[in-house]
């Protein structure tokens, strides 16, 4: 076991597939000689060579589509887009290709991309660098999303989803990649090395996509929620001193449905949290599914905590983001409920 | 033995610790390039996307055809707003550091391609800017103050809290909102001309972008649609040979030059030494001039050098050489303009210093001013119940209702 932040759990995870399977490569900006924005390619280049970790063009459509035609001829490309809020040029490849290359070719065809974008505020970034669009790509069909909330689980989850031969687009929330972030700003921030999600084994493993995680078990509230939102329902939990099941979903698609179902049969009452906006956000699919698993079960009405319906805005990013005491109101909100 | 492909990686002329090497850039002598009249047809000016348009030597003399004659009072206006942008950008920089401000980019090196396209334009046309074009907001006489608030999202920010900064807008001088997203200003341009060939009036529009954001797919249709449509705007690339830590190889600069991306559909191309003011105002005049007596568009690539970081998140000593800028056979903007004045007899050191000073003198009394309408920290704090303001014109029920559920958490009477 090694303590690794978010991004070396990452880098970590596209050494070791690289390492093991020579047709996989990397493509995106910036992602070579520099190692990435964000640096979770640093030092890839170096060791695999420039014909396999590849600086691309700014032109994100581009990226996605050459990626597709790359992995139609043999070799497996994991995509960099540098910041979720620019992965839209790239829509059309992912919507009408990536995603459904495989059905319309009577399943002859198809392209394992991976496509990694870091997602989510907190970062003072404003509407251009903290978006979260996960909801979109989970209404397609032929694309599996994937969020994961700590190191040891972005590592695992990766390597599952460079190893998955349908498409994947997998988002990292930035805002927890040096650390777990538990809503609140003005504390001093945390390090990965203080929680055990920071222990990461240096070799290879894989976690299997569609396998939501409990994270904390209680008995009298099932908290649904992924990505930076884990660790501020944790925090939300803990002050509201109750007794919660607290999953993580990891992969919205496919979504464990049968990790929700039994904690909500269990709890009777369930509250759903993400960052992004409510309206259509991955809540709604997130509740319909809880209503049409568990009605006979609820003792209350499914409450949802989420961004509010604007764009992100810079200055009130701490007013926008559904922090603690959103979570808080919520919870009893959905506690008071006969 | 038949040779066989292999992927070809381009690779910078020089990493950290090399020694810098221009010598890909091809460069003509100031005054060699013709100056053709404005009406001629792209397909008899296709060497005005190779060459490059230069007035002003190494001497500081201005060459040619090119030169537009400037008045001294325009020459020493010229130099005035640029070095009021780089103080500006000096001092953002700065707080930035601070921690007064989230961010910031400057556009050092670069002055010369807004202060002298700005001064090219008439005030009617409009213009649609990259995020390092400060100087086309400043040249148009929008108050530093207002800039810097804007920097700093307080109560006095032109866009209420909501932007990052340096995505500024003013639409009095009509300046249209910086985006984010590379390129997307481009086909908007295009379509702003349009609209103003189509109810028959004067003004055109123009437009910026970088050598990186060339390979978006917005520069191609923005390209199409001004040529379809004979549009009348000046499109730009300012070509500062990197785009973060990737040289304009990788936009597809080594084997032509961006101004010629036009020419396969018609467009005519005029690559210029963006570190001339003169050559810079010479050649957007010209192409003012096609699109306002519908000769339809013109792309104009300035060659020049991002003089500092990428933004204040980006280190650029990890994938240049720390002195590249210093090897740039174009030089500095601000430097060469005042070399010019000097050698005409208008100008002194003296007088440059004098100047400087002042306009960090000026840049300073508008930051005092600015953090008295508040920072991220400390006074006056926006209202955040305007954050739910302008989704749409009129606020529907779900923003109403979340909006009073934020009030009411804060224990605010609404
Ligand atoms: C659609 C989109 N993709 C990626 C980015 C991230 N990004 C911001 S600036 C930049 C480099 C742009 O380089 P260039 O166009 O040369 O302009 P310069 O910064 O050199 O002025 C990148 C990749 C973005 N803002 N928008
Ligand atoms: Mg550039």
């Amino acid at each position: 076991m090694k303590q690794m932040n978010m991004i070396q759990a990452i880098n970590s995870a596209l050494d070791l597939v690289m390492d093991k399977d020579p047709s996989v490569i990397i493509f995106g900006e910036d992602v070579g000689y520099f190692g990435g924005v964000f640096r979770c390619t640093d030092g890839l280049q170096a060791k695999y060579g420039e014909h396999r970790v590849i600086d691309a063009p700014i032109a994100e459509g581009g990226i996605i589509g050459s990626a597709i035609g790359i992995g139609v001829n043999g070799l497996r490309p994991v995509v960099e887009i540098q910041f979720a809020d620019y992965i839209y040029p790239g829509l059309d490849q992912i919507i009408s290709e990536l995603a459904r290359l495989r059905y319309r070719s009577g399943g002859e065809y198809f392209s394992p991309v991976t496509v990694r974008a870091p997602c989510g505020g907190g970062i003072r970034g404003g509407q251009t660098h903290s978006q979260s669009p996960e909801a979109l790509f989970t209404h397609l069909s032929g694309i599996k999303t994937v969020m994961p909330s700590t190191p040891y689980d972005a590592k695992g989850l990766l390597i599952s989803s460079i190893e998955s031969n349908d498409p994947v687009v997998f988002f990292e929330p930035k805002r927890i990649y040096n650390g777990p972030f538990d809503g609140d700003p003005n504390k001093p921030s945390i390090p990965w090395s203080k929680h055990p999600g920071g222990e990461v084994p240096e070799d290879y493993y894989s976690i299997p996509l569609g396998k939501a995680t409990v994270v904390e078990e209680g008995d009298e509230l099932s908290i649904i929620t992924y990505g930076t939102m884990v660790h501020v329902a944790q925090a939300a939990v803990s002050n509201a001193g109750i007794s919660a099941d607290i999953i993580d979903i990891r992969s919205l698609v496919p979504l464990d449905i049968e990790t929700l179902r039994l904690s909500v049969e269990k709890t009777g009452r369930c509250l759903i949290a993400h960052e992004a906006s409510r309206f259509s956000g991955f809540g709604a699919e997130l509740s319909a599914t809880v209503q049409e698993e568990c009605f006979w079960h609820l003792q209350a009405p499914i409450e949802r905590v989420a961004g509010w319906e604007t764009p992100y805005p810079h200055a009130f990013e701490w007013d926008y983001f559904p922090g603690q005491e959103r979570i808080m109101a919520g919870i009893r909100k959905v506690m008071e409920a006969a | 033995m038949t040779p066989k492909s292999r992927l070809h990686i381009p690779r910078p002329p020089a990493r950290p610790g090399d020694a810098p090497d221009f010598s890909y850039l091809a460069l003509s002598q100031a005054g060699a390039v013709a100056r053709p009249d404005f009406t001629t047809p792209a397909r008899e000016i296709e060497n005005l996307a190779h060459e490059l348009v230069r007035v002003l030597d190494d001497e500081g003399v201005a060459n040619g055809e090119w030169d537009p004659e400037l008045s001294k009072e325009q020459l020493i206006e010229a130099l005035r707003l640029m070095v009021l942008t780089r103080q500006f950008d000096d001092r953002m920089q700065r707080v930035q550091r601070q921690g007064k401000i989230s961010f910031y980019m400057q556009s050092l090196g670069e002055e010369a391609v807004s202060i002298g396209q700005g001064m090219a334009l008439e005030s009617g046309d409009m213009l649609f800017p990259s995020y390092r074009n400060q100087g086309l907001f400043i040249l148009r006489n929008t108050s530093l103050v207002d800039l810097m608030c804007q920097c700093l999202s307080n109560t006095r920010d032109m866009c209420k809290g909501r932007q990052m900064p340096i995505m500024y807008h003013n639409r009095q001088a009509n300046l249209f909102s910086v985006s984010g997203n590379l390129g997307t200003q481009y086909p908007q341009a295009v379509g702003w001309a349009m609209a103003s060939a189509i109810k028959g009036e004067d003004h055109i529009s123009a437009s910026w972008v970088g050598d990186g954001s060339t390979a978006e797919s917005d520069f191609h249709y923005a390209l199409t649609f001004a040529a379809v449509y004979q549009a009348p705007v000046i499109l730009n690339v300012v070509n500062n040979q990197w785009a973060i830590s990737t040289f304009q190889g990788f936009a597809g600069g080594e084997r032509r030059s961006f101004a010629a991306r036009g020419l396969g559909l018609g467009i005519p191309g005029v690559r210029v030494d963006g570190n001339d003011l003169l050559a810079v105002y010479a050649v957007t005049e010209w192409a003012a001039q096609r699109a306002r007596q519908g000769h339809g568009p013109t792309l104009i690539e300035h060659v020049t050098y991002r003089g500092g970081a990428h933004s204040t998140s980006d280190d650029p000593s990890r994938y240049r050489p720390k002195d590249e800028w210093d090897a740039f056979p174009l030089g500095d903007p601000v430097k060469r303009l005042k070399q010019h004045l000097v050698k005409a007899g208008h100008w002194s050191d003296e007088q440059q210093a004098e100047l400087e000073n002042e306009m960090k003198e000026v840049v300073l009394d508008a930051w005092k001013e600015a953090v008295t309408y508040g920072t991220m920290t400390e006074g006056p704090q926006l209202d955040m119940r305007i954050m739910f303001d302008d989704v749409y014109e009129e606020m529907p029920e779900n923003l109403k209702r979340q909006r009073e559920q934020l009030m009411e958490l804060r224990g605010v009477k609404s």
